[in-house]
């Protein structure tokens, strides 16, 4: 190998170490599809059974009966403990194949910073539905979503930025047009998963 | 051929490995280091030993619990002279194009 080759080696491996000691890299592109399925197939249970339609921000106390609010937050739940578990299985995956460990410094980093939004965003959740601001809670967990997003994009690939972006705007546009949320949320934690996850595999796994 | 900048602690690429990773992060451990070279305990023992040496790293240690942690960090010096080698690493490939 000549001397220029060994030059450029060098700089591309160091280019590279410095990439995957900063970031999380085996962050499946097919959990992001995986999880936009769930999310859909949850928004249309809770859409067409539970008849979750809320129209106005705010309902009072004899008003909120109407939501089926404990299984809409079943079905919630179970797409989030879905996606979550679906994400670690392939990541681990993933980083079993490229000789990492799936619990290293970079992901800590990415689920310590997401954490905090994310946190928040669920409690807030709760106190939202006690006050009984049931047309609230679709627009407010995409917002605080894409909010952990855009954080944890810092620690992964960057493409999650605009993800987040994207899911923040949804998220105001959804607290706007009440009556779009649910809907809104479909698109955000649907389509725009699948989309995510389809655009990661083509551009990372191949 | 060795122009200014180069630094001859940096020929070995896993030396250049542990700079780079420590450069983009405050401080890791052995064995983080370790997961991303991909090479034996001695073996990444001996290079981090050399840097220290060079002053270019440095060591701080805490327990985590009762358990020992390591961790270790790039000084200033290390800073300076790691970029130095990049800079004269760009340097020469762009004179030979």
């Amino acid at each position: 190998m000549s001397a220029e080759q060994n030059y450029i080696r060098d700089i591309a491996e160091i280019r590279s170490m410095m990439e995957r000691s900063s970031k999380f890299l085996s962050l499946s592109g097919w959990a992001g599809v995986m999880a936009g399925i769930y999310a859909l197939v949850g928004a249309y249970i809770v859409h067409v059974f539970f008849r979750f339609r809320p129209q106005e921000l705010a309902y009072d106390a004899q008003d909120v009966m109407q939501f089926n609010l404990a299984g809409v937050m079943t079905v919630a739940a179970s797409v989030l403990v879905l996606s979550i578990g679906t994400a670690i299985f392939l990541s681990y995956q993933r980083a079993a194949k490229r000789r990492e460990s799936l619990w290293n410094v970079t992901s800590k980093r990415l689920i310590i910073t997401s954490a905090v939004p994310l946190v928040t965003g669920g409690i807030l959740v709760f106190i939202l539905m006690m006050h009984g601001l049931i047309g609230l809670l679709a627009p407010v967990t995409l917002v605080f979503y894409g909010l952990a997003l855009y954080c944890a994009s810092s620690f992964t690939f960057k493409e999650m930025r605009a993800l987040g972006i994207i899911q923040i705007l949804l998220g105001l546009l959804g607290a706007t047009f009440v009556g779009f949320g649910v809907l809104l949320w479909a698109i955000g934690f649907g389509l725009l998963h699948i989309v995510y996850g389809i655009y990661i595999h083509m551009k990372h796994e191949r | 051929m060795l122009t200014t900048g180069f630094h001859k602690a940096f020929e070995s690429r896993i030396r250049l490995g542990i700079m780079s990773a420590l450069a983009v992060n405050e401080a890791l451990d052995f064995n983080s280091l370790k997961e991303y070279l991909d090479v034996t305990d001695g073996n990444l023992a001996s290079h981090i030993k050399a840097l220290e040496k060079e002053e270019f790293i440095g060591v701080e240690k805490s327990f985590v619990g009762r358990k020992p942690n390591t961790r270790y960090y790039i000084t200033d010096t290390g800073k300076k002279a790691f970029s130095e080698h990049l800079a004269a690493l760009e340097k020469l490939i762009q004179s030979q194009k």
